[in-house]
């Protein structure tokens, strides 16, 4: 009871300080800055929530708050509770309806004008946003009072939060984009772009079947898409049956190929195939020298993009393999093998069978993969583009078409989605791995030779290949001009990289700007990715609250988003009020954390699930709080997996292009997107240069992370360490 | 709080559905202060979710609980005056011994010197006294769940709740940390509820065994009337090994009754025995298997060498019955011919 109380005292405290002190309005010069204390009384744009109560539609606010403290006053915690709960709701919902509908100039929805004529408002500010995080936890108190999942208000509150913050960053701007495609420029109501653009032959054609023009660029993704995720789980499978069924030396070196897609940014193959093999490429030139044929263009388009996806996606492909692979008990080998099965017959009739809902998976993952990668069809697309390369060019290129980019993102969004849907639905229920924990005797059985000796062939190749490239990669910076002249040069380094003591200490170089911003934004991102990954997972797998299932489902979801798709609909969502944010730094991290959460949440969950659930409970029947339990019980034992989510999304914070080329702004520029316009702009050698520097950052920083986590479990080798791989993949 | 009621716990009309299914129906339970009383039952039958529910591990659907005559039902577990020892012990790995029996302390907010001392008490009276600094993992399994059990005693709770706390020791450490237990019990006065699905560790340890049964009780009482005076067929069949057959009740006098069962006519108290048809309980060890004619005759179907003892499966014109043979030194062969008599002790009419 007196606990109750003392936690909605202080939350009906909050709430007024939100309303009565905090500015209510965004602050053009940053809440955070605190430049605004200054002018605070002399600017009317600066006043709190209870100074702009000349707009009546801020009534129902402090209204809201009044009636809680009301409940507050004259209630017990067991019947208020429900009422507070619907208070808090009754609030979010309003101040989000009036924040919606009342725009920069007035109204925003032409229909709503028969209510009178209103001013404008600006977006959402300190006081506003504090606001909302008071109903939420009103709902979250209320429920509590009412004694919802035993009374606990943290758990509640956790949930609460993170609903409000999955709906704001992940289904409102999607909404929005799809909002966007109907609205003309001045918002109102057209289907004139949609209809333009959802029958558009560019998109739909079948031309290149029928030999009648080229394919839409919706099919011809699609069938690369197809093509790379076929490569990359044939490569992947022979990646992994040598790496676990074969005796070969040099075997340990496979498994560093799988660090490599996290580490590198994903234009970066593309860049060094173009070096290679493109026009002036030197490959290219021996060639041609040699025979005198004229090669050209032949790398530009579909034909580079997928060697560039092959070499990128493999990796991820080797990954999730070799777990399935590694998977299949063995002593169901050895059971085909007592029944006077040979090796190929037990290869054919039982291994390849069992892994057959992993490999499926693995396809699948390179579908999306596919079709979420925009890196390399930006540099090596030429012509023919792919929908996310079409989408970026639709909103930044000379055509500015919103709504054709949000067609395009939607269709994008179809195929990804069915992908992710029938990984999860129909793949869901068909797995044969036998994951039981108990240590399945016996080996595996050695390959037939008919299968061995291709298979390793192949991965040998192919990991040559995947070495020249990225030492393509780290040469290149080296060079004085790619194709031309190979003369060594430091200049490019010096370039990007340089410092001056002219007057003091100044970074110089022309990249230092972009990678300082580049790694205070994922410095921020990392952490916060790591607590709402974390607290979400612990959610998921220790609570049960109603919802829980359709909760995750859609956490995971937002995994199978392409970046592109996020970008464009970020830009949609938080260029105008209520909530705008684009052109800070706060939208580029939003974006990461809830971009690379689901990988935070798999691994917790992971890592969760071999976590007793009696801890916990001990925990709280000896008299421990749910926070106390999280901060002294979960959180030590779960550090590997808190590691390997920091790490994962510091690392992915610093590669990712996609989603953080339509967010950067000239003052938050990530390096990632300064290194595609040296590209745009030909200055190979600088970008390369910047690129290695990168690769080089982070292959030390999960060095580090290695040697940590390692050393750790050498101090305590009983306990129960669940060890996550920082190489999650979506599966 | 009186200190009469300190420790009393109340389960009043108690219900608690998971989803579609009902776990518990309808429960009324109540627990004098310093009673051990173990719920006992097969698995599923309800008694965990009802400990549970003590600990405020689960909230109840409907209904009351109280412990120490206070209203608790919507109390978290972190606020209940209950501890309870996990079936799986539920030590904290990354937690030193010492700082394991501290947590629970520390939580309540004690600080400092008067929780080394706590910690030092606890650890001596479960005689693990200067162990304080190993971790878990290097104490034996009675160990560990000897730290469990000074962990949740530190807390000087109410009620100490134990979720089948021998059921990962090896049969001869069971026995040895069940005295222990109880002997603790009985010496500090704490009341208890134990749950387990053994009946021998049941009858050895309690003041009172409630026998759960599909989320209901189906007979309470001190062991020795449970065992005694079975209520059901499931009671009599769950405690002690028996064989329920039919037999007819002939004569009623002075507390007694006569019951002729298959070919034999057996003295056996009367309860509340009406004359006619009846069922009764026949211990598995109240049979004694000879060789010869008899007025109760059965043909041996399955017989195992077991050591210490012999067991039978015996087909007799009223049914099957199984046999423990302690005396005989040899087992008689499937198909031999036996003759059959009760020993008194063993018989039980089913209430």
């Amino acid at each position: 009871m007196m606990r109750d109380n003392r936690r909605l005292n202080f939350l009906l405290l909050a709430a007024s300080i939100s309303f009565l002190l905090v500015p209510w309005y965004r602050l053009r010069g940053g809440f955070f800055g605190l430049g605004w204390v200054g002018d605070y009384l002399g600017d009317d744009r600066i006043w709190p929530g209870v100074a702009q109560l000349g707009q009546w539609w801020l009534w129902p606010v402090p209204a809201l708050v009044l009636l809680a403290a009301g409940l507050r006053l004259t209630l017990p915690p067991s019947r208020r509770g429900g009422w507070l709960a619907v208070i808090g709701a009754a609030g979010i919902v309003w101040m989000m309806t009036q924040g919606l509908s009342v725009g920069l100039r007035g109204w925003n929805w032409g229909a709503l004008e028969a209510l009178g004529e209103v001013g404008g408002q600006q977006a959402f500010g300190a006081g506003a946003i504090f606001m909302l995080l008071c109903f939420a936890a009103m709902i979250a108190f209320g429920l509590a009072e009412r004694g919802a999942l035993k009374g606990d208000a943290f758990v509640l509150s956790a949930i609460t939060l993170l609903i409000l913050l999955v709906a704001l960053f992940v289904f409102y701007p999607l909404v929005s984009m799809f909002t966007g495609a109907f609205q003309d420029f001045d918002g109102s109501f057209t289907a004139e772009g949609v209809a333009r653009n959802i029958g558009d032959p560019n998109i739909w054609s079948l031309g290149c079947l029928t030999g009648s023009g080229g394919c839409g660029v919706a099919w011809r993704t699609f069938f690369l898409a197809i093509c790379t995720a076929t490569g990359t789980t044939l490569l992947g499978l022979a990646f992994a049956l040598v790496a676990t069924r074969m005796r070969l030396p040099f075997k340990k070196g496979l498994r560093l190929l799988t660090v490599l897609p996290i580490i590198t940014p994903p234009f970066v193959i593309g860049l060094a195939l173009t070096l290679m093999l493109g026009r002036a490429g030197f490959v290219t030139e021996f060639i041609e020298d040699i025979t005198g044929w004229e090669l050209g263009r032949w790398l530009y388009g579909l034909t580079g993009i997928w060697i560039a996806q092959m070499l990128s996606f493999t990796p991820i492909a080797f990954l999730v393999l070799i777990g399935v692979v590694e998977g299949v008990s063995p002593s169901m080998e050895e059971a085909s093998q007592t029944m006077r099965a040979s090796r190929w017959r037990t290869f054919r009739k039982v291994s390849l069978p069992l892994m057959a809902p992993g490999i499926a998976n693995a396809f699948l993952i390179g579908f999306i993969e596919s079709m979420a990668d925009f890196g390399n069809p930006l540099v090596l697309g030429g012509n023919g583009g792919v929908l996310s390369t079409e989408i970026f060019f639709a909103v930044v290129g000379a055509q500015h078409d919103p709504s054709r980019a949000a067609v395009l993102a939607t269709v994008l969004l179809g195929f990804t989605l069915s992908a992710f849907l029938a990984q999860r639905l129909w793949l869901g229920r068909r797995n044969f791995a036998t994951v039981s924990g108990k240590g399945d005797g016996g080996r595996h059985a050695a390959l037939p030779r008919r299968v061995a000796g291709p298979v390793a062939c192949i991965a040998f190749l192919w990991a040559g290949f995947t070495v020249f490239v990225y030492g393509m990669i780290l040469f290149g910076g080296f060079v004085k001009t790619w194709g031309l002249d190979h003369s060594l040069t430091l200049a490019h380094y010096a370039r990007a990289f340089s410092v001056g003591f002219d007057r003091g200490f100044v970074w110089t170089g022309v990249a230092w700007n972009s990678f300082w911003t580049t790694m205070t934004i994922a410095m921020i991102a990392a952490p916060l990715t790591a607590i709402v990954g974390l607290l979400t997972a612990w959610l998921i797998v220790r609570q049960r609250f109603p919802g829980r299932g359709i909760f995750e489902f859609a956490l995971m979801m937002s995994f199978a988003i392409p970046g592109t798709v996020i970008g464009i609909s970020y830009i949609m969502a938080f260029n105008l009020p209520p909530v705008q944010m684009t052109g800070t730094a706060l939208i580029l991290v939003f974006c990461f954390v809830f971009r690379n959460m689901p990988v935070g949440v798999r691994g917790g969950v992971a890592a969760m699930a071999q976590l007793d659930g009696s801890l916990d409970e001990a925990s709280l029947t000896l008299g421990a709080s749910s926070p106390r339990t999280l901060r002294k019980i979960i959180l030590p034992l779960l550090r590997p997996a808190i590691l390997a989510a920091l790490v994962y999304s510091f690392v992915r914070a610093i590669t990712s292009i996609s989603a953080v080329i339509f967010l950067v702004s000239a003052k938050y520029n990530m390096a990632t997107a300064y290194i595609v316009g040296l590209v745009e702009n030909g200055e190979y050698g600088v970008a390369i240069a910047y690129s290695s520097v990168l690769i080089v950052v982070m292959i030390s920083i999960i060095g580090t992370f290695q040697l940590l986590v390692g050393e750790r479990r050498l101090r305590a080798p009983v306990q129960p360490a669940p060890r996550i791989n920082c190489q999650e993949t979506p599966a | 709080m009186t200190t009469q009621t300190r420790g009393a716990v109340a389960f009043e009309q108690v219900r608690k559905d998971f989803g579609a299914f009902t776990a518990i129906p309808d429960l009324t339970l109540r627990i004098e202060p310093g009673e051990l009383v173990t719920l006992l039952g097969p698995s599923g039958c309800g008694k965990t979710t009802t400990l549970r529910m003590l600990a405020g591990l689960e909230t109840p659907t409907a209904g009351r609980i109280l412990i120490g005559g206070e209203d608790v039902t919507r109390l978290p577990a972190n606020r209940r005056d209950v501890s309870m020892v996990f079936q799986s012990y539920a030590l904290f790995p990354h937690m030193s011994v010492a700082q394991n029996v501290a947590y629970g302390l520390e939580s309540g907010g004690m600080k400092g010197g008067a929780v080394r001392d706590a910690v030092e008490t606890g650890l001596d009276l479960v005689g693990l006294g200067g162990m304080g600094a190993r971790l878990p993992s290097e104490l034996s399994g009675g160990q560990q769940q000897r730290v469990a059990v000074a962990r949740a005693l530190v807390l000087e709770p109410q009620v100490l709740l134990l979720d089948e706390p021998l059921s990962n020791l090896d049969a001869r450490l069971r026995r040895r940390v069940r005295t222990e237990i109880r002997e603790l019990q009985q010496r500090l006065g704490f009341t208890a509820v134990y749950v387990t699905h053994d009946q021998e560790e049941a009858l050895a340890v309690s003041d009172r065994i409630v026998v759960m049964q599909n989320g209901r009780i189906a007979q309470q009482g001190p062991p020795r009337e449970l065992y005694e005076q079975p209520a059901s067929d499931f009671i009599a069949d769950f405690i002690g090994e028996s064989n329920v057959v039919p037999c007819t009740v002939e004569g009623l006098s002075e507390g007694a009754a006569t019951v002729r069962v298959g070919g034999l006519v057996q003295q056996v108290p009367a309860r509340h025995a009406v004359l006619g048809p009846a069922r009764l309980s026949v211990r598995a060890n109240a049979i004694t298997v000879q060789t010869g004619q008899g007025p109760f005759m059965g043909r041996i179907a399955t017989s195992a060498y077991l050591g210490d003892h012999l067991e039978y499966e015996i087909e007799t014109a009223i049914g099957p019955l199984f046999a423990v043979d302690a005396e005989g030194d040899a087992p008689l062969s499937p198909g031999t011919p036996v003759t059959l008599s009760f020993r008194p002790r063993g018989l039980a009419l089913i209430a």
